[in-house]
């Protein structure tokens, strides 16, 4: 199939099972949401996917290939990018050269009216291509490390929270900003605590709870599912 | 002026081998790493581009190739132990390596020991010196235009995110601690064959932090801003006479006064003047 596949996945740190046997598929164009409280092994999963841990069982298919076990720089260029839930930005540098470094793995460079085309999808159009990436606003910065995702040309983006420290107006505009990149035919996997975006933006919602799927479904049916209830607020709130 | 050139000449040339040494630091630390095993290489090659003009009567060019090849070789062998270190650790573990390589030196009979090596023929003169650095700042500028440069700097940003755009990091961390390796090896044979005699503390911690703190100076991010930086270390106690004898003192509150006014050193302070 196309799209990211996982298959019993499971990831142990130590003698800690942070992933027990997940499996979950992104199709293309589909915005899958992964939510689950703290400590779920939601990072867990897209560090596994991008290879920053190994699996310690399971398969985890880019387009029916497999990519699992193979280093992180070459999982990057089979067409998987990803955002980070602390904001990982090359600071330092310039807005122009983050957004190219998302394109390291391709032939060409990209030229200033590339970027720029990059940005707009991302509502940053008007951002100075000079700023330091450390210097423009948070959200400017959440948006920016999305375009960097975007500039490696990836057929699957996992988002680690793209919205955490937003405020409405800007978890409103992000939403929008997935939905439009969704329709572009991009798969992704979005991590996210914000209910409203998750409503708004994801096809369908898989729900971990220490390490397991729990429930998976709908949003609609997954926010009145009585399992995410007590995995959320605990069994005195589903009983009063 | 031509005059002050030849009284001066050993002058001139020590600092273009400092250049070479900061460097050859520079390109270790551009990517990040804290690697502190040139004054090592340097002695590797200048032991090994010594023995071969002393003992085999091989010109200065082969000598430079061979020696060059030598501390290349080290510095990749250096490489594999210490690919999981970082910052700090890193650091101790390449000083503790050089520090190995002085001892052992200084009782190996093939290096002279704490004698050192001497008659080595003194065919490394300033032309032969500059035309070294001239070779090495070209090599160094074309690198800078290629995709290669771009990972060196993602890798010190942040090796995580860098890892995450493709980057091989691991490779990049490896090809940086080598070139280095290289640069300070071209140095370290000019060195012995400008000196006609060398010995183990020609290259021991002493040297090592001269070439940090000229890097420092400089900025740590820039191939510039160390040549910078050595020019201004190597020139410093020769300008001002009284302070030669406190070399160590004066090169520590330099580090200090770096460190807290100008974090990004001189060529940070020189493109924050230009961003304003």
């Amino acid at each position: 199939m196309s799209g990211l596949e996982l298959a019993g996945v499971t990831v142990r740190y130590g003698g800690v099972t942070a992933v027990r046997d997940v499996s979950l598929a992104v199709e293309p164009g589909a915005v899958l949401g992964l939510i689950g409280p703290n400590g779920a092994g939601k990072t867990s999963i897209i560090n596994a996917v991008t290879g920053i841990v190994g699996i310690d069982t399971g398969t985890i298919a880019l387009d029916g290939k497999r990519i699992d076990g193979i280093p992180p720089h070459r999982i990057a260029r089979s067409g998987i990018a990803r955002t980070y839930q602390n904001i990982r930005l090359f600071g330092a540098l310039d807005v122009r050269t983050n957004v190219g470094a998302g394109a390291f793995t391709q032939k060409s460079r990209l030229d200033d009216r590339a970027l720029r085309a990059i940005l707009a999808r991302v509502d940053l159009a008007d951002v100075d291509l000079d700023a330091q990436a450390a210097a423009i606003s948070y959200g400017d910065q959440r948006r920016l490390e999305i375009a960097r995702a975007l500039a490696a040309e990836p057929t699957v983006i996992l988002l680690d929270e793209p919205a955490a420290g937003m405020n409405p107006v800007e978890t409103a505009r992000l939403t929008g900003i997935i939905r439009t990149l969704a329709a572009s035919g991009i798969g992704m996997l979005l991590i996210e605590h914000d209910m409203t975006l998750v409503r708004a933006a994801c096809d369908a919602v898989v729900v971990l709870n220490f390490g397991e799927v729990i429930a998976r479904g709908t949003p609609a049916a997954i926010a009145v599912d009585p399992l995410v209830v007590e995995a959320y607020l605990g069994t005195d709130a589903q009983s009063a | 002026m031509i005059l002050f050139f030849t009284s001066h000449s050993k002058l001139f040339d020590q600092l273009a081998i400092n250049a070479l040494l900061a460097l050859s630091l520079s390109v270790c630390l551009q990517a990040g790493q804290l690697a502190l095993a040139q004054a090592a290489f340097m002695g590797i090659a200048a032991y090994i581009g010594a023995i071969l003009a002393v003992s085999a009567g091989l010109p200065l060019l082969p000598c430079i190739l061979i020696g060059a090849l030598g501390s290349t070789l080290a510095a990749m062998l250096l490489a594999l132990p210490v690919r999981g270190l970082r910052g700090v650790f890193l650091a101790i573990a390449t000083i503790g390596f050089g520090e190995i390589l002085r001892i052992v030196a200084n009782n190996l009979k093939l290096t002279g020991g704490g004698e050192g090596l001497s008659q080595i023929p003194a065919d490394a003169n300033t032309f032969v010196i500059y035309g070294a650095l001239v070779v090495v700042a070209i090599a160094l500028f074309f690198l800078s235009r290629t995709k290669f440069a771009l990972a060196i700097a993602l890798t010190r940003e942040d090796e995580t995110a860098a890892r995450g755009v493709g980057v091989d990091t691991a490779g990049v961390r490896f090809w940086t601690l080598a070139l280095g390796g290289a640069i300070a090896g071209i140095a370290g044979v000019l060195y012995a064959h400008s000196n006609f005699f060398i010995t183990p503390a020609d290259f021991g911690f002493g040297r090592m932090e001269q070439i940090l703190v000229a890097c420092v100076i400089g900025g740590s991010t820039s191939a510039l801003g160390a040549v910078v930086g050595s020019i201004v270390l190597t020139l410093l106690p020769e300008t001002i006479r009284f302070l030669a004898d406190y070399r160590e003192v004066t090169n520590g509150a330099i580090l200090l006064a770096v460190v807290l006014f100008a974090p990004q050193g001189i060529s940070g302070l020189w493109r924050g003047r230009r961003s304003l």
